[in-house]
């Protein structure tokens, strides 16, 4: 029963109170510049959302990716190498906690140089390392056991277990993430200001219907509401066209799947698309408390 | 019904009115006179409660005024109509809906077709005004608007600022005419004027009392 009563009172509030609509007369300008505003402020805020998003999957995908692998780099003079290779398998083999150790074939090997060296690397005639990969189980090695046993077997073996880099990359991420909150969280105050200062434009420029409304008996809410419904609504539809705009921009920025650049994965995924939708809302709601307030504040200074 | 006790009014410097008593009884009628510049117009706002007396108390409706909550006023301003010196209208409106801005305001639905409206229009004699702007009337039709407004919401008092300031004789007594007959329906009338033909006309209509403010006192049933 309270809850169909406030669903009325917000449909009232939409539909709005046409007489009241009437006494308060159009401006138009001030209109047009709230919805441009509003319509900015949510095409930039859709993009800080595509930034933060993007940044928190990332860095849950990096640390859960990097977390299960790790990489054994040997470096030995050309006649040792097979001897430390078979040595080093021979540790991982018996080292708890490794799922599986491989030794990578020349042509993976080649694969992985390729973006630094160029397709006709002369892999035989370089001193280039043998790569393990190693795939580790849930329960986790113990790294710094492996690294004492490996000195001993096979000196040329470094274990690079990817924390060295994994970590800034992890963090870099979440500053990302962060940043891409606090954006929006900016970017929400600014509309807040731009509608105060709206707000407070078209109160001074009613001075006189108001200080009328008011002398004819008018209740605070009655005047406050014509102007909160206005710049409300006015906010929404803004908010919802630079909404629309900024989700299209994303849509169609350039894809580049798989070389799983940063850039290429800038967006939504999968339910992730709602996450736009509560732009507007949210803006409406900045809307309503800023001009609120505004007018709550003009109303005092008069009687 | 509304009642001053030893009220003092100052703007900041001096007070303009000082050790006001008075009661305006229901169904009574004033007219408030003293030259210009003596606080007529303070005197009536501190009767509809758009000032708040330096001291001294002013009581509306039996209710202190500076207890008043800001809804209280925009309810106790239903119950007494004003006619502004300078009327007051919102300019971008047709007259009639200017007319009907304080039931519109007070949430009721007005159409200008309504029967109340045409009848009011008509009782001040712009019935056929209605489409027109405010600022396209001539100054009799404005104070006849304004009202027309202040009564309605039917209200107990009628509080008149001057509102033959910028008319001609004849128009002057019709609208003399239609507050003495709002006066016959028992509402309490006020009417700040300095217009002493208009009084003395009056006297043969209705039982009238004259207000004189003065040297920032009030003097009650002075001789005219
Ligand atoms: N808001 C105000 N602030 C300061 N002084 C005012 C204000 N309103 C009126 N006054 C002064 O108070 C005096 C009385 O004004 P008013 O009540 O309008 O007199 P009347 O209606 O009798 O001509 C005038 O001298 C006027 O200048
Ligand atoms: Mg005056």
């Amino acid at each position: 029963m309270a809850k169909r009563f406030e669903i009325s009172h917000v449909m009232d509030f939409i539909i709005g109170d046409a007489q009241a609509e009437r006494a308060v007369p159009p401006t138009g300008f001030t209109a047009r510049l709230t919805l441009f505003s509003a319509a900015v402020m949510a095409f930039l805020a859709v993009f800080a959302l595509a930034l933060s998003v993007s940044a928190g999957r990332l860095s849950e995908r990096w640390s859960a990716e990097l977390a299960q692998s790790a990489t054994l780099r040997i470096s030995a003079p050309q006649g040792q190498m097979q001897a430390q290779t078979d040595a080093a398998m021979s540790v991982l083999e018996t080292t708890p906690g490794i799922e599986s150790a491989r030794v990578l074939d020349a042509a993976e090997q080649r694969k992985l140089l390729e973006p630094w060296f160029g397709p006709d690397v002369p892999l035989d005639s370089l001193p280039v390392p043998q790569l393990i990969e190693i795939v580790e189980a849930d329960v986790g090695v113990d790294t710094e056991a492996l690294r004492v046993r490996l000195a001993g077997e096979a000196p040329g073996a470094v274990l690079d277990d990817h924390t060295r880099w994994r970590k800034p990359l992890a963090a870099a991420a979440s500053r990302l993430w962060f940043l891409g909150w606090l954006s929006i969280v900016l970017i929400f105050a600014v509309m807040g200001a731009m509608i105060t200062l709206a707000a407070n434009a078209a109160l001074s420029a009613n001075a006189k219907v108001i200080s009328v409304m008011r002398l004819v008996g008018a209740r605070d809410s009655y005047i406050v509401d014509a102007f909160v419904r206005r710049f409300t609504l006015r906010t929404l539809s803004g908010a919802a066209i630079g909404m629309v705009l900024g989700v299209v921009a994303v849509v169609m920025l350039p894809a580049a799947r798989g070389e799983a650049g940063f850039l290429s994965d800038l967006g939504f995924a999968g339910a992730g698309w709602l996450w736009p939708l509560i732009i507007p809302a949210l803006a409406a709601v900045v809307a309503f408390a800023a001009t609120r307030a505004a007018a709550r504040r003009t109303l005092k200074e008069l009687r | 019904m509304i009642e001053l006790e030893q009220v003092a009014y100052s703007y900041g410097e001096g007070e303009l009115l000082s050790d006001i008593s008075v009661s305006l009884t229901p169904g009574s009628f004033h007219f408030l006179t003293g030259p210009s510049g003596a606080g007529k117009t303070t005197f009536l706002k501190l009767c509809y409660g758009e000032l708040v007396p330096t001291s001294g108390q002013a009581r509306l409706f039996d209710r202190d005024v500076r207890s008043l909550t800001r809804d209280d006023i925009a309810d106790i301003r239903r119950r007494i109509g004003v006619v502004h010196q300078d009327c007051q209208f919102l300019d971008h409106l047709p007259i009639a809906d200017n007319i009907a801005l304080p039931l519109t305001v007070a949430g009721k639905s007005v159409h200008s077709q309504d029967g109340n409206l045409s009848e009011l229009m008509s009782w001040v004699g712009l019935r056929s005004r209605a489409a027109a702007l405010p600022p396209e009337l001539s100054g009799g039709e404005r104070q006849r608007a304004a009202l027309a407004r202040a009564v309605i919401m039917s209200p107990d008092v009628i509080l008149a600022d001057e509102p033959t300031g910028n008319l001609d004789w004849e128009m002057s007594q019709r609208l003399l005419t239609l507050l003495v007959e709002l006066n016959r329906m028992g509402k309490t009338v006020v009417i700040a004027t300095h217009d002493i033909g208009l009084i003395r006309a009056a006297k043969s209509q209705v039982q009238a009392r004259v207000l004189r403010i003065a040297n920032r006192h009030l003097t009650v049933g002075a001789d005219l």
